[in-house]
């Protein structure tokens, strides 16, 4: 059993709490299928492999990712990145990524027969890069990611809510602090960014299909993998043929599941990628 | 924010895309802290291959940096430790914590606070 990464530092105030589906993405990557795929596409020698997760929230899905780099990726010399929209989700992964780098990788992570030791001496400390306030991948210079990963907001609504101004990172409501706020101002605040978590607009796919979009650009055309959760109103067979239909080699597969609902799984992790 | 992270930054703004002068974006008015990382040849050298030497070098230049190959060590050089311990010291050692990035292009400037930069964009650009 590999622990969860600590997040208790967190306030889910205005961050989503991990759930069922942060826990569907961990038993997945972490599964000896697919933990076995990603160690035969990222074999070393090559260069470092970055992972991105966008719309990071606790941090907890790239934390795991990261801080068990060895057992999923065959390595350890990986480069973890993060965005979210909420620039209290970015300190918090910040803080998550970092912690869970420094628990599991004190000691050796458990080894594993597939995976050989280099022989000299300590291996590297993965390393958390950054953490970025910013959408999707927007911030990322194409063609760099080899690990993309998105738990996205994915419930159908009647509305997305509006991104957050650019200067709510900076200064959330120009010159009054959050602490200064009135209950219900913050109450708004909160449910605001709430709202962010988990509104996906029509059949809850706006946003994803804002994601799926960027992928041929964001992913490294050799050798780069996208992981997205889908519930089954996002219905996950037509986006997986509609990815297909990218040509060139683009694939698509359910390789995560959770939960039956009237003979559907609920929640479906789809791996994308190019051979 | 480590500063090798800089190197795989691009300016959000669509019409920017694919801009030459939208990369690598300028660092400016940065405050720099350093931050003990074990060293590790192995991963250094795994991480040279994925670097934009061009991006990389002109960083390195208006940081005043100025101990970093001109162009992508290969061969002999990857077992150079001098050259894999400074390049370990600027990419992975040190963090901006305050500071400006900006797009050479469009001029957009990309605000880091607390070593968080903010990609979000005002209305107008997105």
């Amino acid at each position: 059993m590999i622990p969860t990464p600590d997040t208790s530092h967190v306030s889910y105030d205005t961050i989503y709490e991990p759930s069922e589906d942060s826990y569907l993405f961990l038993d997945t990557l972490s599964s000896s299928s697919e933990s076995t795929w990603l160690r035969s596409r990222f074999t070393t020698p090559s260069p470092s492999p970055l992972l991105l997760e966008v719309g990071c929230g606790s941090g907890v899905v790239l934390a795991f990712l990261t801080a068990n780099s060895t057992l999923i990726l065959g390595r350890r010399d990986v480069l973890a990145l993060a965005t979210d929209v909420n620039s209290d989700a970015c300190t918090a992964t910040r803080e998550t990524v970092t912690r869970a780098v420094e628990d599991r990788q004190q000691q050796e992570e458990e080894p594993t027969e597939s995976v050989s030791r280099t022989g000299e001496g300590d291996e590297p400390k993965s390393v958390c890069l950054a953490t970025v306030t910013g959408d999707l991948a927007t911030p990322l210079r194409p063609g760099t990611v080899d690990v993309l990963l998105f738990n996205p907001p994915y419930v159908p609504t009647d509305d997305v809510p509006g991104l957050p101004p650019a200067a709510a990172a900076t200064s959330p409501l120009g010159s009054v602090t959050i602490a200064e706020l009135s209950k219900s101002d913050k109450f708004e605040r909160d449910s605001y960014y709430l709202s962010l978590t988990y509104a996906g607009g029509r059949d809850g796919m706006e946003i994803t299909d804002r994601f799926l979009d960027a992928i041929p650009e964001s992913l490294d055309p050799i050798r780069g993998v996208a992981y997205v959760l889908l519930c089954a109103q996002n219905r996950p067979e037509e986006v997986k043929a509609r990815i297909r239909g990218w040509g060139e080699g683009w694939r698509a597969e359910t390789v995560g599941r959770s939960g039956m609902q009237a003979g559907w799984e609920k929640l479906v992790i789809v791996r994308i990628w190019r051979e | 924010m480590k500063l090798l992270t800089a190197n795989f930054l691009v300016c959000a703004v669509k019409s920017c895309k694919g801009s030459p002068a939208a990369f690598p974006l300028h660092l400016r008015d940065v405050e720099l802290e350093l931050q003990d990382v074990d060293f590790q040849p192995e991963f250094i050298r795994n991480i040279i291959p994925r670097v934009d030497w061009d991006g990389l070098n002109q960083m390195a230049n208006e940081l005043n940096f100025t101990n970093i190959p001109q162009t992508k060590p290969e061969g002999e050089t990857l077992r150079n430790e001098q050259v894999l311990r400074d390049l370990h010291r600027l990419l992975l050692e040190t963090q901006v914590t305050e500071g400006k990035l900006i797009c050479g292009n469009c001029g957009h400037e990309y605000t880091i606070k607390e070593g968080i930069p903010n990609f979000l964009l005002p209305s107008h650009l997105v």
